[in-house]
């Protein structure tokens, strides 16, 4: 990291890192089609607020305009993009083919995930790929950057300085093998982590430790991730739906205990007091800030974290 | 085993609209073992058969036979005999897509129909419960998994632990019926006393042996040879 290698990428998000700042990200997920108008007002909300931003690729398999259409739009207009990649999608050869082109369009952070299973999107009866993992993913395009040699071992035409980046899950199972999971990410190649949303600060924290007890906090960046709630019904469905998340009762209570209109005001102060904590949190680097079709918050959580203005970095 | 399901009768009965003497044909392996395609679901299918053409005022005779295996000459060559002596003009194979393949290639211009989806490669794990257990990737990794297939049994084929969607030992993409494998993997690495295995990096796989690398054959050198040199095999 910082102190024995030097700049990967020379992309904002590594550079506001290497400064040594808490980084924000967030997402932008691209639009059910081409409407790029949609995209650049995603876009303007959150210019300025973040060092980079997420942007996914056909998240949870509902299809939509690919994310280096959508990370190369974001970069013209002023927002680094993350760009996302899935291996559900893509070969080692589209995948390889497609590292290149995101680096020709300017792009220089990329997030290796492996993909939800097109199950949860809109075209479950679709043939699925899979022909590698995110953590072969992230050793394959490590290999390119630093090695000059894709996949198959023949060289690479060109550098590509790209920030590489992969999620971690400390709530899925086991919990004993979710830190050696991120471990074996960050061995493969992934320079930064981002966190599934963070709602259980106990176990959370005891992650950490593992990961600090590891030196992991010294060879990767790790964000936060976090989602603030919108209401007691998001929350409650969220831990009853999505497999490897659980919501706390303490907050399923606070946030029943405020009147309906309240509560996405309620769902924003527990993701404030979450920033703060975290802040604390040795081994932290910084947020990812999930908001889910909630863009237009990112200004305010940003700003009353007390994360605003982002850094300038040469 | 090879696992495979009765096809809906319907679907079955539309293939046949066109045919006087068919013959349904149950095999004696896998498929009569998964209750899908043996010698008691050729008797049920032909006479599901014959009644649906009385019903219909349709003149047919439905034959049924069960062989040992439709994946052997030694036991399909008597079948194609019958079906040429007694001037059958469409079979209904209930073997495995295999059996399908094996009859079409040597039967001439008698149509076979499958009469069972073949789905894959699994276990009998409790009475009437099929799971699937290898995908036939032709390079088997399970001495890295504890001898527990990931590729066949996690839904994204993962090679490098669970997913972050495994949550208290189900897989997300079926969590009322599925084990996260990654979970089994896990238990049962640590119960070999292995675990510290898990933290290396499996690389990205060889698919050749697998059905990437095109269609596959396997060669017995020692019998291939023989049989080749005398004129009697190729
Ligand atoms: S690794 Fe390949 S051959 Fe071995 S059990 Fe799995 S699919 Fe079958
Ligand atoms: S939950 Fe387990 S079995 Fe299911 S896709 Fe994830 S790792 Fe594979």
């Amino acid at each position: 990291m910082s102190q024995d290698n030097g700049m990967k990428s020379g992309s904002n998000l590594e550079k506001v890192f290497r400064a040594g700042h808490l980084a924000v990200t967030c997402e932008c997920g691209p639009p059910k089609g081409a409407d790029v108008e949609h995209l650049k007002k995603k876009i303007q909300m959150i210019k300025g607020y973040v060092d980079a931003a997420n942007v996914t690729d056909n998240q949870t398999a509902v299809v939509r305009m690919s994310s280096i259409g959508a990370s190369a739009i974001l970069a013209q207009n002023g927002v680094e993009p993350v760009m996302q990649m899935v291996t559900r999608d893509r070969n080692r050869i589209a995948a390889q083919s497609d590292l290149f082109g995101a680096y020709a369009l300017g792009i220089r952070n990329m997030l290796c995930l492996t993909g939800d299973h097109q199950k949860f999107g809109n075209h479950p009866f679709a043939k699925n790929v899979f022909d590698m993992d995110s953590i072969q993913l992230l050793n394959m395009v490590r290999t390119i950057r630093d090695e000059g040699k894709v996949n198959s071992g023949d060289p690479v035409e060109g550098g590509v300085s790209m920030f590489f980046g992969a999620a971690a899950n400390p709530f899925a199972d086991p919990f004993e093998f979710r830190v050696i999971r991120m471990a074996k990410k960050i061995h493969a190649g992934a320079d930064f982590i981002q966190t599934q949303c963070i709602y259980d600060m106990v176990r959370f924290k005891e992650f950490m430790k593992m990961a600090r007890d590891m030196g992991l906090h010294e060879k990767a960046f790790i964000m936060a991730g976090l989602t603030p709630l919108k209401s007691v019904g998001m929350a409650r469905y969220m831990n009853r739906n999505v497999s490897g998340i659980t919501i706390p009762e303490a907050i399923i209570k606070r946030l029943a205990g405020v009147p309906k209109e309240r509560q996405a005001e309620e769902g924003i102060r527990i993701c404030l007091e979450q920033i703060e904590e975290l802040k604390e949190e040795r081994g932290i680097r910084g947020f990812h800030i999930m908001a889910i079709e909630w863009e237009e918050k990112i200004p305010e959580i940003v700003e009353r974290a007390g994360l605003y203005p982002r850094p300038a970095v040469a | 085993m090879i696992v495979a399901d009765p096809k809906p009768f319907q679907q079955i009965r539309g293939f046949l609209e066109d045919y006087r003497k068919i013959l349904v044909l149950g095999c004696g392996t896998c498929v009569t073992v998964c209750l899908a395609g043996g010698e008691a679901q050729a008797e049920l299918l032909a006479s599901g058969l014959r009644i649906s053409f009385s019903k219909d005022g349709k003149e047919a005779t439905v034959l049924e036979d069960t062989v040992q295996r439709q994946c052997d000459e030694e036991f399909v060559l008597p079948v194609l005999e019958r079906v040429k002596r007694e001037g059958i003009d469409a079979v209904v194979t209930l073997a495995c897509g295999v059996g399908v393949n094996f009859l079409s290639d040597r039967i001439g211009a008698i149509p076979v129909f499958p009469g069972v989806n073949t789905t894959f490669y699994g276990g009998n794990v409790e009475p009437g419960l099929w799971s699937e257990m290898c995908a036939g990737c032709g390079d088997c990794i399970t001495h890295l998994t504890g001898g527990i297939c990931p590729i066949a049994r996690c839904s994204k084929h993962l090679l490098n632990g669970p997913c972050g969607g495994s949550e208290k030992g189900m897989c997300e993409v079926d969590p009322q019926n599925t084990e996260c494998v990654w979970q089994l993997i896990y238990e049962r690495m640590k119960l070999l006393g292995r675990l510290h295995e898990m933290q290396n990096l499996i690389p990205t796989k060889d698919w050749r042996p697998a059905m990437d690398g095109g269609v596959r054959r396997s060669v017995r050198e020692h019998i291939f040879r023989l049989q080749y040199k005398s004129g009697a095999g190729a």
